[in-house]
């Protein structure tokens, strides 16, 4: 299969066999659950084999796209040259039309439905490899992370064997050819962030947590089931007609999208029932709430779930139908979008929670909703491209983030979370911690030239580029808030006078009221949490785990910490080469990889040089071939130029060619713009460090705010501190109504009404016996007459003794009961 | 459409081989309960063997025609006929029938329900079989009504007998309540006979006559059949029974119950009244499809109220069927293709629900969900169980319960033949509502049973339990002192293909779907034909 002439796209067995890269974990799953215990590393090392031989099998898979994208462009392709992921060969010289990169899909029957068969496979295409790849990578580190945060944990083969699985429902979502298989990873990943939220379930408000995260994420999947239906219904017959594929197919439905032919009633109803599915996945603003409490579960969870996994497939679902996304809501058009509203109400609502928060990895949480609003808002306003970068530098500086919170956790404060009572001071500490820290939140915080700033600077620019100049202004809002609740939570965490644990002090339970989750996994250190037998279980664990923190007080983490957040701290700060726009007047657009490799071109595609994606008799190898159809490049040819106005997504195909993705803008980087939001951010820095200088530092002993001082400021953070009272609103109105009042009517109705019925027609019939045989059987000889009432009679009978079910009686009563209805039905026929 | 009649003799086998069994266990004194036990097991085991190979034997590129076909005389006077054949609609339901008889037995060995005596509950269990299995290879109105109502009296026995506290009450209203819907079953057979002149109850001969019959009278006709199959569903508002004879009886009863018996009344819908009455089901199909959807969400809010873990389980019953019948109830080749999945995953995620009910309340002895608590420390596995189980009715992807749920909701969305797009819309939107309440309750439970500490109550006996939980590799045997133990050999020889079944078909639909969809796609595309 690999490419033999310049005409065709180079495939690889990399690229046929990415199904492998989900497939590995999964069964590993299954391989710590049966095995795990009895292993020597307690199943932790199928965990780690399996993240690592799927991380090998997605860098061979990216280096094999690569050479699929440059094979396109002619024969100047070297099969074979390795290429180190992100550095790119010299080719496609400015203004030559790119042509469309097919996909690698690959799919067996998995289902059928009439003469219909729907598959599961794989589909790798530029935004797939580059997430298969991002999701192994982050796993591989998190689990080498979890390897010592969570020793000795009483289910630690179960995390891994939760942790292993969660990462392979993303991969399997990752690179789903279909809706069917879509949601199929999706809900594995709801499945284990309720295991992995829940871990330590003997506590109620974890298990509580777990419950929550699963349910809101579940009412949102209701759009992801419905949207999934119209869709079908919506793309089948064109798919079928034109594709040989069907409804279920993303391709098929991209393509749709795209057709000129869909009805806008499909895609739009289509469109918001998904995008629904993805505020409750994706934390958006109103679901947003279920994210915090999800910090119940252990910090690798978390910094798992926040950066790569979870959280992202809303995102990533909204990029991957983004012709529906963009059909239906006009994007193309400039018009305020569904998306883009949600996303910057998201960005803001969640940066002012993240200033209430005292648990570090609460504010974290907040800082990836807000986040996650950049990526919404760019993609609702048309910067598709930006939005998937942010996913991509995001994933490693919010992951590193976690993880140093998670090491300061574990060696600094004593298994505390809380910012305000256990931390303080801790950069001198723990000095490899802070400098990742700071590393980090300089690139959440769009910092030149860390990741963070390549990828939101993108965003806002392009935002505003797209004639959305006051969500534009509202990123740069967002921008600022962010700089400053960082501000405020390293101040508290690494600067000023070490407090509580940080200061060393291990005053029993006081200060873990809140997060004894964590404590749970000491055992030893809470009596009340478990049986005796657990507790001793975990001591013997703990024992020396728990020593060095008694004699050392905080010190800096062992090496399996620090190593992840050492990788990710150095990705946090380069990742954003991989897609320098600004650098590209200087240095050429070569160096823009994502842009090359990763976003689908939208040039039209001929038909019958589309390979059907449906599955077929068997393995389907897919033998793509460029379109070289010179109606389909004229017609793209205005990419660049003319701005809004021609090519897919703005016009319908050429009839007999089909478009994949929309012909979006790229804005054109300026200094003045860079330096505004640098400016912006910069101050926000200087502001917030002044407060927090202002505030935390004079009176740190009591860490007194503003709140306590000005009412307007304490009813603002009671707003905040309660969120916006939407939890309120959830669980004590709809979910109590629904639980208690409409759950007992509905019992009351099912108890008195209905049941209540069926009894009184059968003491009725027992009565109507009893009255039959008094006067009508005793005193009537009538053969007919005389059967009936002898039934009915049984039938009482019946009712208070439960031998009566002898055949002949109830023989006889059916045998009535019939005669009784068919004298009904001649007499029904023959009216 | 010619049926295939090669090796005729194996459903005739595979349904009547139980009664060889009842026959020696006749002759064998009750005291010998152990050979009691023996000879039903090796019966069912014996049974299902000959399910097996029906199943090895079954030609799949011919699973839309009749297989093992057998037409012979009955009773000549009444017209009807000794008919049998099994096509891919009703294969997978009577092999599903004949395993979960053979597993519900081999759990019988050390579970037996209190009232003792296994002599008269494993005969009655094998005449229960052989009504099940007769129901879904009968191939004549009369020969299926007679394997329909042979079911209904073990049953009664089973809950009457050997059932809780109300089992009284319990059997006799799900004996009284079955029986009244299938007297208008009857009748409607009946009056179909007479109503097409035809000169056979056998369905096929029905099916190409009954399209003849006249509207009206085909919505009456139907009438009388929606009745007896919505009431053995059970439909909302039927349901009431389900709820009582689920809870009252034996954990044996329950699950055969869950299992196979509620799906005699959606198989006859697919199988008798649609293609039978094609004007009668367009007609009903809208009323079906709104019942059905009440009862996903009556079902559901009715779970929420229930303290008692078995009667929350059963009122989930109501819920999940009502997916089935909202599959039906479109007509459509998803939906019907649908409905038969589900139900055969119903029958396999419920009957493991009500296992696990059953094994609580033989450790717990009880079932109320407010006294239970930290089921995953005092017995890990089987709270493991639960939770599995649990997560495969709310409906989770990758498992079975998904494919009967999905296709059905998304068939709603575009019904056959006519019906009322506005309506069934509606009620697709409502259905997906119903998968969020599943995942309340169900989790809702499994928080309140499975997570947290044990409670005080308990804590005494759990000593074993953390050890179990603890020592995890050590399991086993030490639960014979009576206290909160795990989940013991038997109950994993019992459970093991329930949870190796809804894991396979979970991942691998196809399976199934390739075996009912000739059938269905065949059935539809007559529905179309006759529908004009």
């Amino acid at each position: 299969m690999l490419a033999a002439e310049a005409a065709q796209l180079s495939s690889g067995w990399f690229l046929e066999n990415v199904w492998l890269i989900a497939l590995i974990p999964i069964v590993s799953f299954a391989l710590i659950i049966a095995f795990g215990k009895h292993l020597p590393m307690k199943g932790s090392e199928i965990g780690l084999a399996s993240m690592f031989a799927s991380l090998v099998l997605a860098t061979g898979t990216a280096i094999q796209w690569i050479q699929r994208t440059n094979s396109a462009s002619g024969g100047e392709e070297s099969l074979g040259m390795l290429q180190a992921f992100g550095r790119s060969m010299p080719r496609a010289t400015e203004g030559e039309v790119q042509p469309f990169i097919e996909p690698v899909v690959h799919t067996w029957v998995w289902w059928s439905n009439g003469p219909l068969e729907f598959g599961i496979g794989s589909s790798a295409s530029g935004l797939s490899v580059l997430l298969l790849w991002l999701v192994a990578f982050i796993s591989l580190l998190v689990q080498v992370f979890s390897l010592d945060y969570v020793r000795g944990d009483r289910r630690y083969t179960h995390f891994f064997a939760a942790i292993t699985l969660f990462s392979g429902g993303m991969l399997v979502m990752l690179m789903a050819p279909n809706m069917v298989q879509l949601i199929l990873g999706w809900e594995i990943m709801g499945l284990c962030s309720f295991l992995l939220i829940g871990h330590w379930w003997e506590e109620e408000a974890n298990s509580r947590a777990a419950l929550k995260a699963f349910f809101t994420v579940r009412v949102g999947d209701v759009g992801l089931l419905v949207g999934t239906a119209i869709i079908f219904f919506g793309a089948n017959a064109w798919a079928v007609d034109n594709l040989d594929s069907n409804g279920f197919d993303i391709n098929a439905i991209q393509a749709w999208a795209l057709s000129g032919e869909a009805n806008s009633k499909f895609l739009l109803w289509g469109a918001i029932a998904l995008f629904i599915a993805c505020i409750g996945k994706s934390g958006q603003f109103p679901l947003h709430t279920w994210l915090p409490d999800a910090m119940a579960g252990p910090t690798p969870v978390s910094s798992l779930l926040h950066s790569s996994t979870m959280v992202v497939a809303g995102v990533f679902l909204v990029a991957q139908l983004y012709p529906v996304f963009w059909q239906a809501f006009d994007i193309g058009q400039g018009s305020l979008t569904f998306i883009a509203v949600i996303g910057a109400i998201t960005i803001i609502i969640a940066a002012l929670l993240a200033f209430v928060q005292d648990d570090i990895k609460k504010v974290l949480a907040y800082s990836t909703v807000s986040q996650l609003g950049y990526m919404m808002l760019g993609l609702g306003t048309g910067a598709w491209l930006p939005a998937v970068f942010h996913i991509f530098t995001h994933a490693f500086f919010k992951c590193c983030l976690f993880l140093c919170a998670g090491s300061v956790s574990h060696s600094g404060s004593h298994h505390s979370f809380d910012m305000k009572k256990d931390m303080g001071g801790l950069r001198k500490k723990m000095p490899i911690t802070f400098t990742a820290w700071i590393i980090s939140t300089l690139a959440l915080t769009g910092i030149f030239p860390f990741a963070g700033f390549w990828s939101k600077d993108e965003i806002i620019d392009n935002v505003g580029n797209n004639g959305y100049t006051f969500l534009m202004w509202v990123g740069l809002g967002g921008a600022v808030l962010t700089a400053a609740y960082m501000t405020r939570a390293t101040y508290l965490t690494f600067f000023g006078e070490p407090r509580g644990a940080a200061a060393g002090e291990h005053n029993g339970d006081e200060h873990s009221e809140e997060h004894e989750m964590e404590h749970i996994s000491v055992g030893a250190h809470e009596p009340r949490s478990l049986g005796a037998a657990a507790n001793a279980h975990g001591a013997d664990d703990h024992d020396a785990h728990d020593d060095h923190h008694a004699s050392d007080g905080p010190h800096e983490s062992g090496p399996l910490l620090l190593i992840p957040i050492v990788i990710l701290a150095f990705f946090a700060l380069f990742a954003g080469l991989a897609n320098p726009t600004p650098l590209a007047s200087r240095f050429g657009e070569g160096i823009e990889s994502m842009k090359k490799y990763v976003e689908p071109s939208s040039t039209p595609v001929a038909f019958e040089d589309v390979i059907a994606t449906g599955p077929g008799e068997s393995i389907m190898l897919v033998d793509g071939r460029v379109s070289a159809s010179p109606n389909a490049e004229g017609a793209a040819g205005g990419e660049e130029g003319a701005g809004h106005s021609s090519g897919c997504g703005f016009d319908a195909p050429e009839p007999g060619t089909a478009c994949f993705f929309p012909s979006v803008t790229h804005a054109e980087p300026s200094f003045n713009k860079i330096l505004l939001s640098l400016g912006v951010v910069a101050a926000g820095y200087a502001v917030a460090i002044a407060f927090n200088i202002a505030f935390y530092g004079r009176k740190n002993k009591h860490l007194v705010g503003l709140t306590e001082r000005s009412k307007v400021m304490r009813g603002g953070f009671l707003f905040l501190k309660n969120k916006y009272y939407l939890d309120a609103l959830y669980e004590n109105v709809i979910v109590r109504a629904v639980a208690h009042p409409i759950a007992k009517g509905t019992n009351w109705f099912n108890q008195n009404v209905l049941d209540a019925t069926v009894n009184a027609a059968g003491e009725g019939a027992r009565r109507t016996g009893v009255w039959v045989y008094d006067n009508i059987d005793q005193r009537i000889v009538d053969g007919a007459v005389d059967g009936s009432g002898w039934i009915a009679e049984e039938t009482g009978h019946g009712l208070q003794s439960t031998q009566s079910g002898k055949v002949s009686q109830y023989g006889a009563l059916l045998f009535g009961a019939a005669a009784v209805g068919a004298i009904v039905l001649v007499l029904v026929n023959v009216s | 459409m010619e049926p295939l009649t090669d090796q005729n003799w194996l459903l005739s086998v595979g349904t009547f081989l139980p009664l060889v069994g009842v026959l020696v266990m006749m002759f064998i004194p009750r005291s010998e309960e152990a050979t009691h036990k023996l000879i039903g097991i090796v019966t069912a085991g014996a049974t299902l063997a000959v399910g097996i190979f029906t199943l090895f034997a079954f030609d799949y590129s011919k699973a839309g025609r009749l297989q093992f076909f057998v037409d012979a005389e009955w009773i000549p006077v009444i017209n009807a006929g000794y008919t049998v054949g099994m096509d891919g609609i009703s294969l997978p339901l009577y092999i599903l029938s004949m395993a979960v008889t053979f597993l519900v037995m081999i759990y019988s060995w050390d579970n037996m329900p209190d009232a003792g005596n296994p002599k008269a509950f494993f005969i009655l269990m094998l005449i229960l079989q052989v009504g099940m299995a007769g129901t879904f290879m009968a191939q004549d109105l009369i020969l299926f009504f007679v394997f329909f109502e042979l079911v209904l009296l073990p049953m009664f026995f089973m809950i009457g007998v050997w059932g809780g506290e109300q089992r009284k009450y319990a059997s006799l209203k799900f004996f009284l309540y079955t029986m009244f819907g299938s007297a208008f079953m009857l009748v409607a057979f009946i009056a179909l006979y007479f109503q097409t002149g035809a000169t056979s109850f056998g369905f096929q001969h029905l099916i190409e006559a009954g399209a003849g019959i006249d509207h009206n009278v085909q919505v009456w006709i139907f009438a009388g059949m929606f009745l007896g199959f919505a009431v053995k569903v059970p439909m909302f508002p039927f349901h009431t029974w389900l709820p009582d004879a689920h809870t009252q009886a034996p954990t044996q009863g329950s699950v055969i119950l869950a299992a196979i018996l509620l799906k005699l009344g959606t198989y006859g819908f697919v199988r008798i009244a649609i293609p039978m009455l094609p004007e009668g089901a367009v007609e009903w199909a809208p009323v079906i499809g709104i019942l059905a959807v009440i009862g996903i969400i009556y079902g559901a809010l009715g779970c929420l109220a229930q303290t008692d873990m078995k009667r929350l389980i059963a009122f989930s019953s109501v819920a999940h069927m009502g997916f089935v019948m909202l599959g039906i109830s479109t007509l459509t080749t998803f939906g019907i293709n649908a409905a038969l999945f589900g139900m055969v995953a119903h029958g396999l995620i419920t009957g493991m629900l009500f296992f696990v009910a059953g094994s609580v309340k033989h450790r717990y002895h009880t079932l109320e969900i407010k006294r239970l608590s930290g089921m995953l420390i005092q017995a890990p596995r089987l709270g493991w169980i639960l939770g599995f189980a649990a997560m495969a009715s709310l409906g989770l992807p990758g498992l079975a319960g998904f494919w009967g749920e999905f296709p059905a909701i998304l068939s709603a969305y575009s019904p056959n033949f006519g019906l009322s797009e506005p309506l069934f819309r509606t009620l697709m939107v409502i259905a997906a509502i119903g998968t969020v309440l599943a995942a309340g309750y169900l989790l809702w439970l499994y928080q309140r049973t499975a997570f947290g500490e044990p409670s005080e109550e308990f804590s005494d006996s759990h000593g074993a339990g953390v050890a179990h939980s603890l020592s995890s590799a050590a399991n086993d045997d030490d639960h014979a002192h009576g206290g909160i133990y795990d989940v013991t050999p038997i109950e994993w020889i019992a459970w093991t293909p329930f949870l190796v079944g809804i894991v396979v078909l979970g991942v691998y639909p196809q399976l199934l779907f390739k075996v009912f969809n000739p059938g269905v796609s065949e059935l539809v595309a007559r529905l179309g034909e006759t529908l004009g």
